[in-house]
């Protein structure tokens, strides 16, 4: 009896071993936008643009064409690139930092021009590469390098709903929020960014799927409770669900 | 003015057309076979303040654009006369819109020439094309462009207008020039002799 | 093609068209408006690309990754907003993508006005933002030359795969000349091997375009690597190939005094000359038009038959630096600079000089 093969890394996701901290969610959020890529066979097609951050090696992870970009200006680059090759499937994976703090400008007027790309925002509340700095999504009363008394609301602010602000645009089409927390977000966050990169290969718009991750490094947290973590103190201030959905294409799933 | 190369600072308020004036002449002037350049000032002063620009018509490669010391000015308006007037080479040309600026006293070591060139733009119906009178008028005293020139170049400078637009402006290159040829204009010390009461 | 009597930033914007340039990413600011304007009526006619961008930093960043996907593309500013382009400079310049940059100076520092300046020389020339990297900076000083500087700028990139900045001022961008346009030239968006989204057949593995070397001896490796071309261009420019495109000399044979300007000073010197002559004055021009790689060679030359120099800005003295270290210290080097946007007469320089051959 031959065995079925049932689990394999996606053609799209390199052999090169991630070098993220152990637990790290990014992983997995990379094989989902890999097999995203696989299943809509768009891979000879499709050009990554990288930020800084933990994930400014995304590049390595990928089998395609991959830009590096400056500190959040990942959507103006992938713009560029975009509208001088618009076959091309073209991609940007952003943090918080780079996303919703020195990006800010970048990526709202990538979606208000409703640029037909696909933004994946990985929103852990924390600066990782820099070693846990204060993000623009941290938590009020969260402990971070720079926030060592925790987050006040009346020097730092609030945390910034980046999916709830774009969402308030015409022009994007999708903007929904995800998490990885357990399979059965799994499988729905799966979903979401399929939805994302198919969107973009029927030429309808700008989609952006935000996960809730953890960074159980920077949090001082075992991955298994940061999960525990995520779910008690993150999602009750970044809550999931989909903001816009103008093609509907959670529906027709 | 030299034969070879003629400087001009064209000058009046915002909307009096000076900048295009000036282009006209440049325009006429490359046509023609000439070397030609054309430079505005440009700025906050465009609104509502005065606006210039300086122009230079040259048998030769044009080294230098810049126009410090003018063969002539061509004022549109009062303030206009006041920031250039001594500024214009001895021997030069002031040719003014006597429309709007009285006689007064000039210096007499220049060519001083009147053109009432609203009152003529309104006769012919359009008090917009008063640059353009000046223009006719100039090309009568230019060396390096003629009334025929100006003509010949009129459609590059409104490209797609109507012939009725076209005939108007053709008309006051026209009036300007025969205001000068028929030498109706007040002519240089004469203008001065006025004012002193002489 | 007959003449067209054009602003030095039309000239600019369908010289562009006519180089294949089908891109176009940019931000308002005075006095280059009127390029992003031209082009926002002209691209569209040819199925190009015109973004007015969220910032200076967006419009580079948009160029970084239209270059990087083989587009022939360029942006435009002016002085403040050159600033805000630096970084994106920067890591185009580390990841090797061509490119046009237009800066239309203007007078600064810090807001500054809207004059024209030449105060962003060192900017220029020294690279402007972080790290070991040069851009290839020409300096037109006509309608004429704005066009076809454009053009060149744009093969230049092409062939170096190297940011080129064109520096220019508010004169040259307002003023109108006529300009002999040349004919069109067809630019394929899928010729460039290495560039992301390439199609050909040869193309063996994925294309990546960064900046990011983490590994010390690697970006070690790498930024000889990108020195090695500077020599190269410096070597092409100094004398090689482009040796006669870098510099243009005015009756510098018997020169005892050589003027040295860029840009639109250029244009004024050479009235300063003429009327030098006519005095008996011995003077002559020399007018850099590439500044880097600066043409240090002409200023070795002369520096031996000359008996001085006399370097006139639209800034407080940057070019003269690079003049000084030309000449090496072997013949007197003078500055004369006005700033804040005020552009020097012919007779205040004439002025200058007349101190400087007769000091009684």
């Amino acid at each position: 009896m031959t065995m079925k093969k049932v689990f394999s890394r996606p053609a799209s996701l390199s052999k090169t071993p991630f070098h993220y901290c152990p637990g790290c969610d990014h992983g997995v959020i990379h094989r989902l936008v890999a097999e995203a890529i696989d299943e809509l066979e768009v891979a000879d097609r499709t050009i990554g643009v990288a930020p800084v951050g933990c994930s400014v090696f995304a590049y390595d992870y990928f089998n395609f064409d991959f830009n590096q970009a400056p500190h959040g200006r990942a959507p103006a680059v992938a713009t560029g690139i975009k509208r001088t090759r618009p076959e091309s499937i073209v991609f940007t994976y952003q943090g918080d930092g780079d996303l919703a703090a020195i990006g800010t400008a970048e990526i709202i007027h990538a979606a208000n021009r409703g640029e037909n790309m696909t933004v994946v925002f990985v929103n852990n509340a924390i600066y990782g590469m820099t070693g846990g700095q204060m993000a623009p999504t941290s938590l009020i009363g969260m402990k971070t390098q720079t926030s060592p008394y925790g987050r006040d609301a009346a020097t730092a602010g609030h945390p910034i709903h980046m999916s709830e602000m774009i969402a308030t645009l015409e022009s994007p089409v999708y903007v929904t929020r995800v998490t990885i927390n357990n399979v059965a977000n799994l499988m729905k966050a799966k979903k979401a960014i399929l939805n994302a990169f198919k969107l973009q290969k029927e030429g309808k718009g700008f989609a952006f799927v935000e996960v809730v991750a953890i960074c159980p490094t920077n949090w001082g947290k075992k991955p298994a409770d940061a999960h525990k973590w995520l779910t008690e103190n993150m999602l009750p201030v970044f809550p999931l669900g989909t903001f816009k959905d103008t093609h509907g294409v959670e529906k027709a799933a | 003015m030299s034969s070879k190369v003629e400087r001009i600072i064209l000058a009046g308020f915002g909307g009096q057309g000076v900048l295009f004036l000036g282009k006209v002449i440049a325009e006429t002037g490359m046509h023609a076979g000439k070397f030609v350049s054309w430079i505005p000032s440009y700025g906050p002063e465009m609104r509502g303040g005065t606006a210039n620009c300086s122009v230079i018509l040259s048998e030769n490669e044009i080294a230098s654009p810049m126009v410090t010391v003018p063969d002539t000015v061509i004022a549109m308006n009062r303030p206009s006369v006041t920031k250039f007037n001594q500024k214009i080479k001895a021997g030069g040309m002031l040719m003014y819109n006597s429309s709007l600026i009285e006689r007064q006293e000039f210096r007499d070591d220049i060519r001083l020439v009147e053109i009432p060139a609203n009152e003529i733009a309104e006769e012919l119906g359009n008090p917009k094309v008063a640059n353009l009178v000046m223009a006719g008028a100039y090309s009568k005293f230019s060396k390096l462009i003629t009334f025929d020139d100006l003509v010949a170049c009129l459609p590059n400078l409104v490209k797609g207008a109507k012939k009725e637009m076209l005939d108007i402006n053709l008309a006051a290159f026209k009036k300007g020039f025969d205001f000068v040829e028929e030498k109706k204009y007040m002519f240089g010390r004469y203008v001065y002799s006025v004012f002193k009461g002489i | 093609m007959a003449k067209v009597l054009m602003k030095g930033n039309e000239a600019i914007g369908e010289a562009a068209v006519l180089a294949g340039c089908r891109y176009y990413f940019g931000y308002p600011i005075t006095p280059q408006s009127e390029l992003p304007a031209y082009l926002a009526r002209r691209l569209p006619e040819v199925d190009g690309v015109f973004v007015q961008a969220e910032s200076e930093v967006a419009a580079i960043n948009m160029v970084y990754g239209a270059g990087s996907a083989g587009a022939r593309v360029m942006t435009s500013s002016s002085s403040p907003g050159i600033s805000l382009k630096q970084e994106g400079i920067s890591y185009i310049a580390g990841a090797e993508v061509p490119c046009l940059i237009v800066n239309v100076m203007r007078g600064g520092p810090g807001l500054g006005n809207i004059a024209p300046a030449q105060s962003d020389y060192w900017q220029a020339t020294r690279g402007g933002g972080h790290g070991d990297y040069r851009t290839i900076v020409l300096a037109p000083n006509s309608v004429q030359e704005m066009a076809d500087m454009t053009i060149a700028g744009f093969e230049f990139a092409d062939r170096f795969r190297n940011p080129v900045l064109l520096l220019s001022d508010g004169v040259l961008g307002q003023m109108m000349e006529p300009v002999n346009l040349p004919e069109p030239r067809d630019y394929d968006v899928n010729s460039k091997k290495w560039a992301l989204g390439y199609k050909g057949s040869d193309k063996t593995e994925r294309n990546l375009c960064s900046s990011i070397f983490l590994d010390q001896d690697e970006l070690e490796e790498h930024n000889w690597h990108l020195y090695q071309k500077y020599q190269v261009v410096t070597d092409l420019f100094s004398k090689g190939e482009f040796k006669d495109f870098a510099v243009e000399e005015h009756l510098c044979d018997d020169a005892e005094i050589i003027l040295v300007g860029y840009g639109i000073i250029s244009r004024i010197l050479k009235t300063v000359v003429e009327k030098c002559r006519k005095r008996g004055i011995k003077a002559g021009m020399v007018r850099p038009k590439v500044l880097w790689p600066f043409p240090t060679g002409v200023f070795e030359r002369l520096a031996k038959t000359a008996s001085q120099f006399l370097v006139v800005e639209m800034s407080c003295g940057q070019m003269v630096e690079d003049v000084k270290l030309s000449v090496d210290g072997k013949k007197p080097v003078f500055f004369f600079g006005r700033t804040g946007g005020t552009v020097p007469s012919d007779f205040e320089i004439l002025n200058e000089v007349d101190k400087l051959v007769r000091p009684d």
